[in-house]
């Protein structure tokens, strides 16, 4: 199935159910998709799962969502900032579980879901607390953690460009996790400055092709809807 | 030599001054957020540093300001950052491979404890009202070929940071090659502590102040 070209943002996170774990690209709002987190927060899912770098940052994006108390748990490899005061309320008063992942370990194991890998060994973190729990094991004289990989329900990711294929360009940082996270999901919808026809762009600058992307929206398209 | 006790613009100026002796080539290097960031600013123009952020960027440039400022472009602190001709973007799990992968020559980070045999610990002070957070430190910690930190040698208690055994959680074992500090810079790793260099500080004073009189003793001379 080719990417659709949606009418609007909640077209595009329509039928996310109760339960579904969600990625959600960013690093901080570079890369944030808040518009369709926005749309996911009127769609009304519960009991979520939502995997992204941070843990939301004042209080728009993922910090809204995690405002209505629909989110079950955080995966995630940096929570506290200095504005993410919505999420550290939920955990000090037990309202939300965190996995705490080292941020390489993080993208491998989006990775290796996208990729079909079944699980992968890591040097990062042998030796911390991080480690607790996980299987353990030598090769050529180096020690290794056993990491499982992570999968989407559903991702959320801003790009700059598509195009009618689904095929993403990125624009500076805020590429970040989006291509990773495009691979690891079910349904891949995706946040774009615009849309162009297909073959306006250079298929040498593709980063995500389009054959990961389920869902587009524009926000020009959606402010003319 | 003694002198006078070196602010965090002279701990950096030393840092920047041995990445670019130790690596005449050019060096690709990773700096922590906080204090190392102020390595950049004491790299000559003509180091051939290449400067990589986790979040997916060779060759960062220095802070934006004004109308350079763009949300689209920051580094691993979220801070606007510019891009220098010759800048690379790629997304996570590549910049992750590039760390992990070895490609990385140097890093400097922060850090609550070094130990002597180079365990690092810089990323959650194990208090029990504290929200874990470790971001890329485990990744860098053990993927860079050389980890150095930057930090002050005491803590605002008096407490050493450069410890026989961390007793903060750790982000890595035995990854520290080096720590540059306020009294001095210290080689650490498997043969134990070496003192490079003391500053503002006589060095037996310096020796009895960190309770490792013996291993500061033995290979000071």
């Amino acid at each position: 199935m080719t990417a659709r070209i949606c009418d609007g943002y909640d077209e595009a996170v329509a039928g996310t159910a109760d339960g579904s774990t969600v990625l959600v690209g960013g690093f901080g709002m570079a890369g944030m998709p808040v518009d369709l987190i926005d749309a996911l927060i009127r769609q009304g899912a519960a009991d979520l799962t939502i995997v992204s770098n941070n843990a939301g940052n004042g209080d728009t994006g993922l910090a809204a969502l995690l405002a209505t108390g629909r989110v079950r748990k955080v995966i995630c490899s940096f929570p506290r900032q200095a504005d993410s005061w919505v999420f550290d309320d939920l955990y000090r008063s037990g309202r939300i579980e965190l996995e705490v992942v080292p941020q390489g370990n993080l993208a491998e194991r989006m990775r290796a879901a996208g990729a079909g890998i079944g699980a992968f060994y890591s040097p990062t973190a042998v030796g911390t607390p991080l480690a607790e729990g996980k299987e353990v094991r030598e090769i050529d004289g180096r020690t290794y953690l056993l990491e499982y990989p992570i999968h989407g329900d559903l991702a959320l990711i801003k790009a700059h460009t598509a195009d009618r294929m689904g095929n993403l360009v990125y624009r500076r940082t805020a590429r970040n996790f989006g291509p990773v996270m495009a691979t690891a999901a079910r349904t891949v919808a995706v946040q774009v400055d615009r849309v162009v026809e297909t073959g306006a762009l250079d298929p040498e600058n593709v980063i995500t092709p389009g054959i990961y992307v389920d869902r587009v929206v524009a926000a020009e398209q959606e402010r003319a809807a | 030599m003694i002198g006078r006790i070196r602010d965090k613009n002279d701990i950096a100026a030393a840092i920047a001054r041995d990445i670019t002796a130790e690596h005449p080539d050019g060096a690709y290097v990773n700096l922590g957020i906080g204090q190392p960031t102020l390595v950049a600013d004491h790299l000559p123009d003509d180091s051939g540093v290449v400067l990589h952020t986790e979040n997916g960027m060779l060759n960062m440039g220095p802070a934006a300001h004004g109308d350079e400022v763009d949300p689209d472009l920051v580094n691993a602190g979220k801070v606007p950052v510019t891009e220098l001709p010759g800048a690379a973007y790629f997304h996570h799990a590549d910049s992750f491979a590039m760390m992990r992968g070895g490609h990385l020559d140097v890093c400097v980070l922060g850090a609550f404890q070094v130990s002597t045999a180079g365990d690092l610990a810089n990323w959650h002070t194990g208090a029990p009202d504290a929200i874990p957070a470790v971001g890329g430190a485990m990744d860098l910690a053990i993927g860079a070929k050389r980890v150095w930190v930057m930090m002050t040698l005491f803590d605002k208690q008096g407490a050493p940071k450069l410890v026989p055994e961390c007793t903060y959680p750790l982000t890595g074992l035995g990854c520290v090659e080096r720590v540059y500090t306020d009294l001095g810079t210290f080689a650490v790793g498997p043969g134990g502590l070496q003192v490079l260099e003391v500053h503002g500080i006589d060095p037996d004073e310096l020796a009895r102040r960190l309770g490792l009189l013996d291993a500061v003793g033995e290979r000071r001379t």
